[in-house]
């Protein structure tokens, strides 16, 4: 069942943040949940812009990391969708280079910001961070 | 490559030798058409009037002529009528009858004679001695006892001279009896050699026979036509009838012979003149339009030739120009062309080398698991990691340089930093820098404001100059300096290099678009065209200095206020990127 694939739960599960990863390269998924499982994160798994809006209807998240360019559906409908089941989620946008545009129209339609793949790992943990604590005011 | 020159100069053969027939033909057919057709029409109907005017000429001469020959015998009819036999056989009579006949009439009357009906003269009055003279057997006896009267052929009678007879013969006492008279020769001749016009018409009499009646005239008659027939067959052709003939002479010049009958149908009056002559003023304008038509045709020709060549080149110049300009378009798509492939590639690399940095990371994570504290190898374990992690970042640079270069170029003017511009650019041509031996160093003022300009075509002026100068430095190495300043309302720009220069004869040219010192194949020539073209419409300017042997600089101005209109129209987004503001 779409989001059974839950890692890491160590105690207590209430004070993490509740990340939904979407992106359809999936060793880069797994790698990048096994480590935000160290760093005091629980990371739902989503390989393509349908998995993730399944995910979402199935339970809320803190943040979502979404891929801007994937196979089966723009990155900016699955935004669009996000941010109509769920408005106060933040969702921050992976680009790859040269779609600086599409990631300036992203942020128009809602998202909280924006990085460029491929991105260094402690940068986008603090930007989960800031989301999910403007999340929680 | 040769075969096509030689094809190509086939082609503009036979295209140059088109044109030339072309004109040729169109504007020397309706010449010479209409030269004919009018000097066709000259010549019919100044033949006709020429004939006209001999046969005119002729005829008036014929009747002149004709009533000569007219009243010499009405006056030897009269005397014949008005004397007798008797009386005009005494001689002293006879004598003075002549002497009144000569009075009135001049020397044409040279004697007169008295003939009885057996021949014998039995009185006479003139200059010779001709007694009693016999002339039974004389043809004109003969004739005029047939007749009433003979005006004979001209012979050479018993005196020796030229000279014809006028007789007539009158009754008397049932006995016919015969008055005749001498004409002189010469009076008579001179009427009608006064018949001349031009320079080569003359007039002369034949007889039946054929026989001259006055001077002898070579050819005397044509070959063909009524006048041939007189003599041939002795048929008359009607007092009334003129006739005109030409016939050529056998050495090349034709003749024109006018006709008419005298004497009732016994003599023939000819009139003579070379053709030539007769129409000489037919041959003149003949002439005359003959050279005109052969100077005109040789302008013809000569313009045509002179025109079409000229065309020809022209046309060619401009073929190989697009010629050209072709092979720079394939060259261009093929650029376009590698450029995407590049950048696609690029995209395609990030996703495994982040991943793999990734792991690199995990495993660092992992690492600092209390299992993995003790380890001999932890030191080596995070060097390792570490190292994936430079090299990774080291594959997103390149890969970031690839692709910010093949980033489509587009015209939106934005707030363009100058420094990280060409700290970027430096950066992308570094590789090739070093390789080259080439060291390049940045001079930028503190505080340069950003540019109201199009990236990626300020990108392409500095890409374009800093190329040039490593190409030019390619052998020996050097330095490339790039400074920026302020002046004023514009950013100034130089870049300049220590290569081996630009003659002065080429720095006039060298914005020019295909101007290129570069072999074949190696440079399009429109690099500097492009730069200048984009800096113009920026508003700005470009420039260069070069000194041989010591370096080239080339410097930009941009204006800080950007594009105030100056140049051409930006592209279509501009204003509106510039409205929604900086970001």
């Amino acid at each position: 069942m779409p989001g059974d694939r839950d890692v890491q739960e160590s105690p207590p599960d209430q004070d993490k943040i509740k990340l939904l990863l979407v992106d359809d390269e999936e060793g880069y998924v797994n790698v990048l949940a096994n480590r935000m499982g160290k760093r005091n994160m629980v990371v739902t798994k989503a390989f393509s812009g349908t998995e993730g809006i399944q995910a979402l209807r199935g339970r809320d998240f803190d943040v979502a990391v979404l891929d801007l360019k994937m196979e089966d559906m723009d990155g900016i409908e699955v935004l669009k969708i996000f941010k109509k089941m769920d408005p106060k989620m933040p969702v921050i946008m992976l680009t790859g280079h040269g779609s600086e545009q599409a990631a300036r129209e992203g942020i128009k339609y809602g998202a909280f910001d924006y990085l460029t793949k491929p991105c260094e790992f402690e940068e986008l943990v603090e930007k989960i961070k800031e989301a999910a604590h403007e999340r929680g005011e | 490559m040769d075969q096509t020159r030689h094809k190509a100069d086939g082609y503009y053969h036979s295209l140059a030798r088109n044109m030339i027939l072309a004109v040729l033909i169109v504007s020397i057919t309706p010449m010479l058409l209409v030269s004919a057709t009018i000097l066709y029409q000259f010549h019919q109907s100044y033949q006709a009037k020429v004939y006209a005017h001999l046969e005119e000429l002729v005829e008036k001469h014929r009747q002149n002529i004709d009533n000569f020959l007219k009243e010499k015998l009405a006056d030897i009819q009269a005397l014949a009528k008005t004397f007798s036999y008797e009386e005009l056989s005494d001689e002293s009579f006879l004598r003075d009858r002549l002497e009144v006949l000569q009075e009135e009439y001049g020397a044409v009357f040279v004697d007169l004679g008295v003939v009885n009906a057996r021949g014998v003269q039995m009185a006479y009055a003139g200059p010779f001695k001709l007694g009693k003279a016999l002339y039974s057997e004389a043809e004109w006896f003969r004739e005029v006892m047939k007749r009433d009267y003979y005006i004979s052929d001209v012979f050479l009678g018993l005196r020796g001279l030229p000279h014809f007879i006028l007789a007539v013969r009158q009754n008397w006492g049932g006995e016919p009896w015969i008055l005749r008279s001498t004409i002189d020769f010469v009076a008579f001749t001179k009427l009608v050699e006064n018949i001349r016009i031009g320079e080569t018409g003359i007039a002369y009499i034949l007889n039946r026979r054929g026989e001259f009646q006055t001077k002898t005239v070579l050819d005397a008659l044509p070959s063909k036509g009524p006048c041939s027939d007189f003599v041939e067959t002795g048929k008359p052709f009607t007092e009334e009838d003129v006739c005109v003939s030409v016939r050529g002479d056998g050495m090349g010049s034709k003749n024109l012979y006018v006709g008419a009958a005298l004497k009732g149908g016994d003599w023939l009056l000819m009139y003579r003149q070379r053709a030539s002559d007769a129409f000489s003023d037919f041959q003149r304008t003949l002439k005359v339009t003959l050279v005109i038509i052969l100077l005109g045709s040789l302008g013809i020709a000569s313009m045509a030739v002179l025109v079409s060549k000229r065309m020809v080149n022209r046309i060619a110049e401009v073929d190989s120009e697009k010629q050209l300009m072709n092979e720079q378009i394939v060259e261009t798509g093929k650029l376009a062309s590698v450029g995407e492939l590049a950048a696609g590639i690029a995209h395609e690399i990030n996703n495994p080398v982040a991943i793999m940095v990734e792991e690199a990371g995990w495993i660092e994570d992992l690492l600092e698991e209390e299992e993995f504290k003790e380890s001999e190898n932890l030191q080596e374990f995070a060097r390792a990691l570490k190292q994936i992690r430079t090299q990774g970042k080291r594959c997103k640079e390149i890969t970031h340089k690839l692709l910010s270069f093949a980033r489509k170029t587009d015209s939106r003017v934005e707030e363009v930093r100058p420094k990280e511009l060409i700290e970027e650019i430096v950066a992308l041509s570094g590789q090739r820098a070093k390789y080259s031996n080439v060291k390049i160093t940045t001079t930028l003022q503190k505080g340069l404001p950003a540019l109201h300009v199009s990236q990626s075509e300020l990108q392409q002026v500095f890409l374009n100059l800093i190329n040039n100068a490593l190409d030019a430095m390619e052998k020996k190495g050097g330095v490339i300096d790039i400074r920026g300043y302020l002046v004023g309302p514009y950013a100034v720009f130089e870049v300049a290099d220590t290569g081996p220069g630009i003659p002065q004869a080429n720095l006039a040219r060298i914005f020019d678009p295909f101007f290129t010192t570069k072999p074949v194949g190696k440079g399009t020539g429109l690099g500097l065209s492009i730069c200048y073209g984009i800096v113009k419409k920026l508003g700005g300017d470009i420039e260069v200095e070069s000194v041989m042997d010591a370096g080239t600089t080339f410097r930009v101005k941009i204006p800080l206020e950007g594009d105030k209109g100056e140049g051409e129209a930006s592209g279509p987004f501009a204003r509106t990127e510039a409205k929604q503001g900086a970001r």
